[in-house]
């Protein structure tokens, strides 16, 4: 789907104003994002978790993000009203982060959740939610969805979690979705499971959806565009075919250090790191 | 194993109901080892305190052969351990002895003053949790702010005062000066005998009965000693409230929740509180506890005719009958709270189930 674009970002700072100084997270990004996937990519504290949590307005504080245009949809997510974002967060962008075992309320059932994310932007009764939340948990694969639905999230596996979390993220048929390291804290073995049932879900409702994450294959397998990200800053931007043809030194760097099957290289190379590439 | 596989078919309720046994089981346990230890230590301490209960009954002045015959009639002249297992067999049938102040059987003064207390500590630690929660639920979400250091000064006057001037000073402004409540006691005279005690509450007595003109002047009275010992449990539960609230509010599930549109109402009681409640139930457990057996001064300020007064009493005439009565009266109580709070721990937390 093309035309006007999902999501609009200009120039967007995220800084955060400690005792010891002014850390800058994102020091002027700048994307625009149709129904499509992109991937953000970049090393630990390249400000990649941070832009995803500005999108949604879940800055911690004492964060403060600026940007000249953050657009969402039409709606200017900087001088919307509080009600307004509180509708659009879990309503039409929601977020799966990094650990379900952290991410999931410890002492509410996995359907309490489900059916509350989707009663808190949908007039339904709760029979209805629940069937909601029953088609949803089936959606992203469990088994047993009635089963599930009452069980606690310490009783089920990292890779069940998740994708409960997803069918959580996902019940409300939100546009947009932040996956933020989605598959980082799962098993290998697990990880793949998860991308696929993702993967499934977003094709098959025409969601725009952002993917950060610090491994480069699998972003550039899993999305259409790849963003490379360096001290809050983009560094390459290009469609995830041309990884190969990468031309920025960084993404050049990140590419060289991943060992291969097919060629023994030792030692691998360390990242290089210019102070230039984040001016 | 055999058994487990025959009844292969009940499965999931069989399981639960053999977890409910054994828990029911080391409860049972727990118990009976904590009492046992209880009543070794009160009777320990009945044979080292420099008192001797043969001349608490027969005063000093008695000659020898009536001292020698209390002392054979008390079991005093028995070899040690025979005297334990006499104690032991007494105290588990209800039987302390005969109070020597009151000259009535320790276990009926302890049904007369227990009552009373248990209804002031259950209206004060009431009113602490009532308050105590959403001010340290308030001071968490707002900290740093000017409501958060309101909430900090508040804790810490409560943890420093004396409850005995406290107490002095409740009753010079609330009752002396602006008269809105009723004085020591629990009841105007007027009122007395208006009431047959069944629980020995006089609030609950009095609802049963449909007697409302004593169940106000009874509550006249209580509030203000209720509304101290609330504000002692108040101190230690708004500071516990506020930092087991911080440390939920930091939670990943917390984002989940904002992530998910929820209004911040409910992203704080239902989400974030509904987990700081599983330690908070130790806390006000705790307090309650700590409120039902040291209420001491509070009753001494409030003429209230309660269990920590009756021990207070007893204690300053050498009854150690009665001293002991109601230590191991307290000490049951600790259990059975501990017991109770640890129940309520696993409803609230299914990870403990």
């Amino acid at each position: 789907m093309t035309g006007k674009p999902l999501l609009e970002v200009e120039n967007l700072k995220v800084r955060f104003h400690l005792r010891t100084g002014t850390v800058e997270a994102v020091r002027g990004l700048s994307f625009t994002l149709g129904r499509e996937r992109l991937g953000i990519v970049g090393e630990s504290g390249s400000g990649k978790s941070q832009t995803g949590r500005a999108i949604l307005g879940l800055t911690p504080p004492p964060g403060e993000v600026r940007a000249d245009r953050l657009v969402f949809d039409g709606t200017d997510l900087l001088t919307a009203p509080r009600r307004t974002l509180r509708a659009l967060r879990g309503g039409r962008m929601t977020m799966v982060m990094q650990d379900p075992k952290f991410s999931l309320n410890p002492v509410m059932t996995i359907g309490e959740q489900i059916v509350e994310a989707y009663r808190a932007h949908r007039k339904a009764g709760r029979a209805e939610a629940r069937d909601k939340a029953f088609a949803m948990l089936e959606a992203v694969k469990m088994r047993n969805p009635a089963r599930v639905f009452s069980l606690y999230p310490h009783e089920v596996s990292g890779g069940m979690g998740q994708r409960a979390m997803i069918a959580m993220m996902l019940v409300t048929d939100p546009d947009l979705l932040i996956a933020d390291e989605p598959t980082s804290a799962l098993d290998v073995t697990v990880q793949m499971e998860v991308l696929r049932i993702l993967d499934e879900l977003v094709g098959a409702r025409g969601m725009g959806l952002i993917f950060i994450s610090h491994d480069l294959k699998l972003v550039s397998s899993f999305c259409d565009r790849v963003l490379v990200m360096y001290a809050g800053r983009v560094v390459e931007e290009m469609s995830a075919g041309a990884l190969a043809r990468a031309r920025h030194p960084y993404t050049q760097g990140l590419m060289r250090c991943l060992p291969t099957l097919a060629a023994d290289v030792r030692p691998l190379p360390t990242l290089l790191r210019d102070p230039t590439w984040a001016g | 194993m055999a058994t487990s596989q025959a009844v292969q078919g009940g499965d999931g309720r069989f399981d639960a109901l053999l977890r409910l046994a054994r828990a029911a089981g080391r409860f049972v346990a727990m118990v009976t080892v904590t009492l046992a230890g209880l009543l070794a230590v009160t009777f320990l301490i009945g044979r080292v305190v420099p008192i001797d209960p043969v001349l608490a009954v027969v005063g000093d002045r008695a000659p020898p052969h009536v001292y020698e015959r209390v002392r054979q009639e008390l079991g005093l002249d028995l070899p040690f351990l025979q005297q334990f297992l006499i104690y032991c067999r007494k105290a588990l049938s209800g039987d302390f002895g005969t109070s020597v102040l009151t000259t009535n059987p320790v276990m009926t003064d302890i049904a007369r003053v227990f009552p009373a207390t248990v209804e002031l500590s259950t209206v004060g630690v009431l009113i602490g949790i009532l308050t105590g929660i959403p001010l340290g639920v308030l001071a968490a979400v707002k900290r740093g702010s000017v409501v958060d250091q309101f909430v900090r000064v508040l804790g810490l006057v409560g943890y420093s005062v004396p409850i005995f001037w406290l107490g002095l000073m409740g009753l010079l402004l609330f009752y002396a000066r602006l008269d809105l409540v009723s004085g020591p006691g629990r009841l105007d005279i007027t009122y007395d005998y208006l009431v047959t005690p069944v629980t020995g509450m006089i609030l609950v007595d009095s609802i049963m009965q449909g007697q409302w003109e004593v169940f106000r002047n009874a509550f006249s009275h209580i509030i203000l000693p209720a509304a101290m010992l609330g504000y002692f449990s108040l101190a230690y539960i708004s500071r516990m409230t506020r930092s087991f609230m911080l440390s939920e509010l930091a939670q990943e599930y917390v984002t989940t929740a904002r992530v998910k549109g929820l209004s911040e109402a409910r992203i704080i009681w239902r989400h974030a509180l509904r987990n700081a409640a599983v330690p908070l139930v130790t806390v006000v457990a705790l307090s309650y506890a700590h409120l039902l057996e040291g209420s001491v001064l509070t009753e001494t300020v409030f003429a209230w005719p309660g269990l920590g007064q009756y021990i207070t009493h007893s204690l300053q005439n050498a009854d150690m009958n009665a001293v002991l009565g109601g230590t191991l009266i307290i000490g049951t109580v600790f259990v059975f709270l501990n017991l109770f709070s640890d129940l309520i721990y696993r409803l609230l937390d299914p990870r403990t189930r």
